[in-house]
């Protein structure tokens, strides 16, 4: 009925009167009335109302949370009864440095894991393997599983949800499962994601994980899925991520169309390999970027959902709600933040971490801010947990549901953004997939020319930043704490001599016949590749010695960077 | 905009590119973007260059300036590329780094001989500025 009584409120002479003088009065009282666009170039009106959303479709496009198309969240109690789990990014110094750091965050309120390697593990090598200007402290050094062991030390990562920033081959899962049998804790209790395992973003927007040619990046990726699903069954292999493509510089819209694409390309190479959709798309996990367009990210995320269940039915033919889900865990967008005025930036977290609650996000990082300047100070990252729980215990933005659902404005926004994604998915079907359109550089120009515009706005000042372009007050930013310390060179000598004394102390022959059982893996399509893997680094094998036998085999990757 | 045809009878050849480890490359593909908006002739690189391939290139495609882009403590190895171009006979192509280069790094970067360091914030008019006259200077100086 509500139907009918917003149509008849619309086409009574009152509303039509009563929004023509409200206009007439707003036009006299604005003296700039040009129009507004958002990030993704959506025309922003001074005023929404009944003509622009009426309620009658709420069932159709809404559903109650937990219901189809979850536009309003996934769960039926989203926070209230599963609060958003605080999970943020640590890497840095030596393993013993993640450990004392990991355990100050969650002696403050951090309930999610998250290890974050450095940029030596991230390309592939023992930290002994490059050169030692590039020991610079910026993520963990993790070369063995006795590093990662030592990272883990009193850590809970049996009860809680533990995310490792790893790709193809995935060693840092591997050193997980061994650190876990090492302890006895049974795999099946272990929850958590490969955090970013989604390469086909990273050879389109970030590059930092990718690291072997496409075919074997495939490979690996869903050997590695069907392995984890098997043994492992409440871990999430599938981390696709549309924060690159975001922070690269597509809009909010792109990037939510990007991300739905790359796991519409997934879905369909396992589909191909014989997998049925209900037995990997509830194992599928996103990761956004959230910027400080408010209503903008807001509208973004709940579209996201609505977008990813119609494609789960429509496309995959399924019914199950599990595999409709849109998980995702979301990251405060760094592009957006200063090295200008830096402590303005723990205003810019606040708004980004609001938007992304009133989205619906799973679990949230928060940027300390001081992240343009370097790696963040331990009160710079005790700021950044405490800006959730006050958001949480003192705000209570955990009390309602979806609160901001029911708006003319967000759901006529989220309507818009949803037209945005699904226009952007069809481009990339119409370039052959998102494999092929990252191959042939269609996504790689769409970001680009994005990243452009805003810049351009940016300079033009269409788009203000405090204390970038606008409002700016010489400020001494070395009157802060400084975050970046090189790493102690005492640690990293005993480190590195950790790391002779571990390769020298194994069984060689027995991680030379696990190293040599991995390269022939990849001789036969039967062989799953990651089984391999866990293999070898439960031999003892180091996380260098299993990516160089793995780059052998399938050959180094360079992502096609176009400017 | 200022034209950035100065460098002698030729536009300022730049080379922009990243070394190390890290892959973020927004800020070297804008960059690269308005100088050639500039009419700056520019040489992209993808990521993960080494010093000796940042060298080659220099010395192939005859540039007045290196652009080096850095998120994550590259930068600390651009001292070592600044040798290897001096000991290549290009100590006159002037060296830049851009991006996030902590307030502890920038007198060490100075002393080995970097022209400037561009923080987070530099606008174009600033960028384009810059290299436009370190290319003129590296002209003048390779000429001499």
């Amino acid at each position: 009925m509500s139907d009918l009584k917003g149509k008849q409120e619309q086409a009574s002479p009152g509303y039509l009167e009563a929004k023509a003088r409200w206009n007439a009065e707003f036009e006299a009282q604005c003296k700039d009335i040009g129009k507004r666009r958002n990030r993704s170039g959506i025309v922003v009106e001074p005023l929404y109302g009944p003509d622009n959303w009426n309620s009658s479709r709420h069932l159709q496009d809404l559903g109650f949370p937990g219901q189809y198309p979850t536009t309003r969240g996934i769960h039926a109690s989203m926070h209230r009864g599963r609060p958003w789990v605080p999970r943020m990014v640590v890497g840095l110094g030596v393993p013993e440095d993640y450990n004392r750091r990991m355990r100050e965050l969650y002696a403050m309120g951090l309930t999610g894991l998250f290890v974050s390697p450095s940029n030596i593990h991230l390309r592939g090598y023992d930290t002994d393997e490059v050169e030692p200007e590039l020991i610079t402290g910026i993520g963990t050094l993790i070369s063995t599983s006795e590093d990662f062991a030592i990272c883990l030390n009193g850590l809970p990562f049996d009860r809680e949800s533990i995310s490792v920033g790893d790709t193809a081959p995935y060693t840092l899962t591997a050193m997980l499962l061994k650190v876990a049998k090492d302890r006895s804790i049974p795999w099946s209790s272990l929850a958590g994601t490969t955090n970013q395992s989604d390469y086909l973003s990273h050879y389109a927007a970030l590059h930092m994980f990718f690291r072997l040619a496409l075919p074997g990046q495939k490979r690996v990726l869903l050997d590695h899925a069907e392995w984890m699903n098997t043994n492992v069954p409440r871990w999430n292999a599938f981390s696709i991520v549309g924060q690159h493509m975001q922070q690269a510089g597509a809009t909010p819209a792109e990037a939510v169309g990007l991300t739905i694409s790359s796991a519409i390309q997934y879905a369909n190479d396992l589909i191909e390999r014989g997998r049925p959709p209900d037995s990997f798309l509830p194992r599928f996990s996103f990761f956004f970027d959230v910027s400080l367009s408010f209503f903008e990210e807001i509208a973004k995320f709940r579209a996201g959902r609505r977008v990813w269940a119609r494609i789960v039915r429509e496309r995959f033919k399924t019914q199950d709600p599990r595999s409709q889900r849109f998980r995702f865990h979301v990251q405060t967008s760094g592009a957006d933040l200063t090295r200008q005025q830096p402590l303005n930036n723990i205003a810019r977290v606040t708004v980004q971490a609001m938007a992304g609650i009133f989205g619906g996000l799973q679990s949230l990082h928060t940027d300390a801010y001081d992240e343009a300047l370097g790696t963040p100070a331990e009160s710079a990252a005790r700021i950044a947990v405490a800006t959730q729980n006050i958001l949480r215990e003192e705000a209570h933005l955990d009390d309602v549901i979806d609160p901001l659902g029911g708006a003319y404005y967000i759901e006529s926004l989220t309507n818009q953004m949803e037209d945005e994604i699904v226009s952007v998915i069809r481009a990339v079907d119409d370039n052959g997939g998102m494999a092929a359109a990252v191959q042939s550089g269609f996504v790689q120009r769409l970001i680009g020319r994005s990243a452009l515009e805003f810049q351009k706005k940016v300079e033009n000042k269409e788009q203000r930043i405090v204390g970038v372009n606008s409002y700016e007050h010489d400020e001494d930013s070395r009157t802060l704490p400084a975050g970046t310390q090189r790493p102690d060179r005492v640690k990293v000598d005993a480190y590195l001599e950790r790391l002779r004394a571990f390769r020298a102390n194994r069984n060689q022959s027995k991680v030379a016949q696990a190293l040599d059982e991995l390269g022939a893996s990849f001789e036969s399509s039967n062989e799953n590749t990651f089984a391999k893997i866990v293999g070898a680094i439960d031999a003892g094998a180091t996380h260098g010695e299993v990516c160089a036998r793995v780059r052998e085999a399938v050959g180094f990757g360079e992502p096609l960077v176009l400017v | 905009m200022k034209s950035a045809k100065k460098a002698g009878d030729r536009p300022a050849r730049v080379l922009i590119t990243r070394i190390g480890l890290d892959g973020h490359d927004r800020g070297s593909r804008i960059v690269a973007a308005f100088l050639r908006d500039a009419g700056m002739e520019v040489v992209y690189t993808g990521p993960w260059q080494t010093v000796a391939s940042v060298t080659n290139l220099a010395l192939q495609e005859d540039v007045d300036v290196v652009g080096i882009s850095s998120l994550a403590g590259d930068h600390l190895l651009v001292p070592k590329v600044i040798k290897e171009l001096k000991a290549t006979g290009l100590g006159h192509v002037a060296v830049v780094v851009g991006g996030i280069v902590p307030d502890t790094d920038i007198r060490t970067l100075a002393d080995a001989g970097v022209a400037h360091v561009f923080h987070p914030g530099s606008t174009r008019e600033e960028i384009v500025g810059k290299i436009a006259e370190f290319a003129s200077a590296a002209r003048a100086q390779a000429t001499m």
